[in-house]
């Protein structure tokens, strides 16, 4: 990912319309989004961009994605 | 240089609820209008609303605008302008049904109507008891709302410049707004929107507090940028906190934690609420409850390495009760805290939530200011509405579910005064010489400084400078205190230094670019908030106690009155409360008890 296109993923992932992602967001990509590998690191700028509502409720747990390329992203953000 | 210039005939500023729907406004009625936002409107800190929306249809059961507006008189405690409580309380159920006419799918009764439900302050028959009033879309009124108004928008071809920073207003010689500089945050692009309208919907700055429920998007940029321009800010001393967020994080918990069985408890692991509320102990008001826990956290029976929370237990339920009634609670303890709130008691404080006060409008919207003897001199070409704006409506305090409605019925009449201020056809208005120098002037010292200060430094300075010494409950010695460090910080704030001088999605620069913004909030907080000797509302003062003289610290006498706070010299004046409606009666003062 070059490095534009990452500062345009952070800016989305630091400017969410819920704090809950504001803060599991930046703190994933502070930690872990560089161990992904670029098919990894291209679903979670898929997942970046759903609504807030939805991701969140991914992140917490109350809803699942059967997506195969989700789930595992939505777990390492999930995890503390 | 050349700086591109784009002229509109209106430039809206933040696409959150209340610019969305200033927006419909005049993009329907024909006029050329820019939006501007830092984000996708849909990703706007509306979205978080979800109590829903205040009015007085009578859907589920009798009720009257004149009981609306007596409740939001109280809750605002005497200090809202009772003419804009009117105007926004019989606004109400037009903003709603147009809302429902452009695909808003609200929930609804077994014969199709909209369905209202009880909320927090909002009574039927003057205070009798309570009446359902909101009107909602399952726990995410604020998205759909915004999702309606912004297809809406998309239909009447509102121009959306999405992932732009507003840098600052244009004023003329005269004092007319012509406009403001923005930056495309994909190139780092300076461009002058020049307008014969200008409209702020930026919402409200939460983020001056260390501990706040707002989004990191909550910097105040419309009041920094109004600030600078030479507008006062208005009853910046008012903020609404939440008893419980989560400590460090600011997430909220919601009072459900507490009517489960919650109890909050000190370092000595004491159930203090007894003391404090004998009947209601952990159920008592919002207020009551924040009051208790900053007493306990001051006296030195907080929790933790710095003892500056407590702690809320929910450790004696069952956790089969935890997952089924408090769904998501488990997830924000392990997300947030670090801690399992089945096995251990969650950290919580006193958290920032919405912001009264703001950018001084009169209920059309428009934007007011001292001049020439006159505090209420229209500002030509401005107008303002949403939590940036202070209208007056919540006074001291807002109720649940007013402020979609402030945000609806402003963000329409703010664009209904633009329309009308427009209709003569006036050309646009030359732009001043030095149109774009401010703007550049600091977008080129954060380029060029060196040995400046820190941005997330001075930020996290501020915010726990505003925490510690205006927070929910507050003391004289800690305000005056609190006056110099902010004071302090402000020096700081004035002298930021980035390391990254990249063009493209310098986030960094756009950080700075809020933190310049949210320095102005936070100074006209703490000043208001010092000079402000009594308790009102949100605005608790220990010197300022319940004295059978001044019920719950309030004096009428000397304090019925908005604060003017003026940026440029760190001056106060005050202007009177509009104690006269537009029709009825004036709701006279009393002592607000629930």
């Amino acid at each position: 990912m070059d490095r534009a296109d990452y500062q345009r993923l952070r800016w989305r992932c630091v400017r969410r319309a819920l704090l809950e992602l504001d803060i599991a967001l930046t703190r994933f990509l502070d930690n872990g989004f560089d161990q992904l590998d670029a098919a990894e690191q291209q679903a979670f700028v898929e997942l970046a961009d759903m609504e807030d509502h939805d991701l969140w409720s991914l992140i917490s747990g109350q809803t699942k994605t059967d997506d195969p390329r989700y789930a595992p992203i939505v777990a390492l953000i999930g995890k503390r | 240089m050349t700086i591109p210039v784009l002229k509109f005939d209106a430039v809206i500023v933040g696409a959150g609820g209340a610019g969305l729907r200033s927006a419909i406004q005049l993009s329907e009625a024909g006029l050329k209008t820019a939006v501007l936002s830092k984000v996708f409107p849909t990703r706007s800190h509306t979205v978080a609303a979800q109590g829903g929306v205040a009015a007085s249809l009578g859907n589920s059961e009798e009720d009257h605008w004149r009981w609306h507006m007596y409740d939001t008189v109280k809750g605002s405690d005497w200090l809202g302008d009772q003419d804009a409580i009117e105007f926004m309380v019989r606004k109400a159920n037009e903003c709603v049904v147009e809302l429902e006419h452009y695909g808003m799918p609200f929930d609804r009764t077994d014969n199709g109507k909209i369905y209202q439900r009880p909320f927090g302050g909002h009574m039927s028959n003057f205070g009798e008891k309570p009446v359902r009033r909101s009107c909602a879309a399952a726990d995410r009124t604020g998205h759909a709302m915004l999702h309606a108004m912004y297809q809406r928008n998309v239909k009447a071809n509102t121009q959306f410049f999405v992932e732009w920073m507003a840098l600052d207003l244009i004023r003329d010689s005269e004092g007319h707004v012509l406009g403001v500089t923005a930056m495309e945050m994909e190139t780092g692009q300076i461009v002058i929107f020049h307008s014969r309208a200008t409209i702020f919907a930026t919402g409200g700055a939460g983020r001056i507090f260390h501990s706040s429920t707002n989004a990191f998007i909550n910097t105040g940029d419309g009041l920094g940028m109004a600030a600078r321009a030479g507008i006062p800010l208005e009853d910046m001393e008012f903020w609404q906190f939440h008893p419980t967020g989560v400590a460090g994080a600011g997430v909220l918990i919601t009072e459900g934690v507490r009517g489960e069985g919650g109890i909050l408890r000190n370092s000595d692991k004491e159930r203090f609420m007894e003391r404090y509320a004998p009947n209601a102990k952990d159920l008592a008001s919002r207020d009551v409850v924040s009051r208790a826990m900053t007493t306990e956290i001051n006296e030195g029976r907080g929790c933790g390495h710095n003892k500056d929370y407590v702690l809320l237990d929910i450790t004696h339920l069952d956790p089969a009760v935890i997952m089924k009634r408090l769904p998501g609670i488990r997830e924000i303890g392990l997300q947030f805290a670090g801690v399992d709130c089945i096995k251990e008691p969650l950290p919580v404080v006193p958290t920032c939530h919405y912001q009264m006060g703001g950018i001084p409008t009169h209920y059309s919207g428009r934007v007011v200011a001292p001049k020439n003897g006159d505090l209420n001199a229209v500002v030509p070409g401005f107008y303002a509405a949403g939590e940036c704006a202070c209208a007056s409506v919540h006074g001291a305090n807002r109720l649940g579910t007013n402020s979609l409605l402030d945000l609806l019925v402003f963000g329409k009449s703010a664009g209904d005064s633009a329309i009308e201020d427009l209709k003569s056809g006036k050309a646009h208005r030359e732009l001043p010489q030095d149109v774009a120098d401010q703007a550049q002037a600091r977008i080129a010292a954060l380029d060029n400084r060196k040995d400046g200060a820190n941005v997330h430094e001075t930020r996290l300075s501020m915010q726990r400078v505003m925490q510690n010494h205006a927070g929910v409950f507050r003391f004289g010695n800690l305000l005056k205190e609190g006056v110099d460090k902010i004071l302090e910080v402000e020096k700081a704030a004035r002298q930021l230094e980035i390391k990254d001088k990249s063009l493209a999605w310098n986030t960094a620069r756009s950080e700075a670019l809020e933190m310049e913004n949210l320095i102005e909030v936070a100074k006209a907080t703490m000043l208001s908030a010092e000079a402000r000797k009594e308790s009102r509302g949100a605005h608790v003062r220990d010197d300022a106690p319940d004295t059978p003289e001044f019920p719950n610290g309030r004096n009428d006498k000397e304090w019925l009155k908005h604060t003017l706070f003026n940026p440029v010299d760190n001056s106060i004046v005050y202007k009177p409360v509009v104690m006269q409606p537009l029709t009825v009666e004036p709701i006279a003062l009393k002592t607000r008890s629930y």
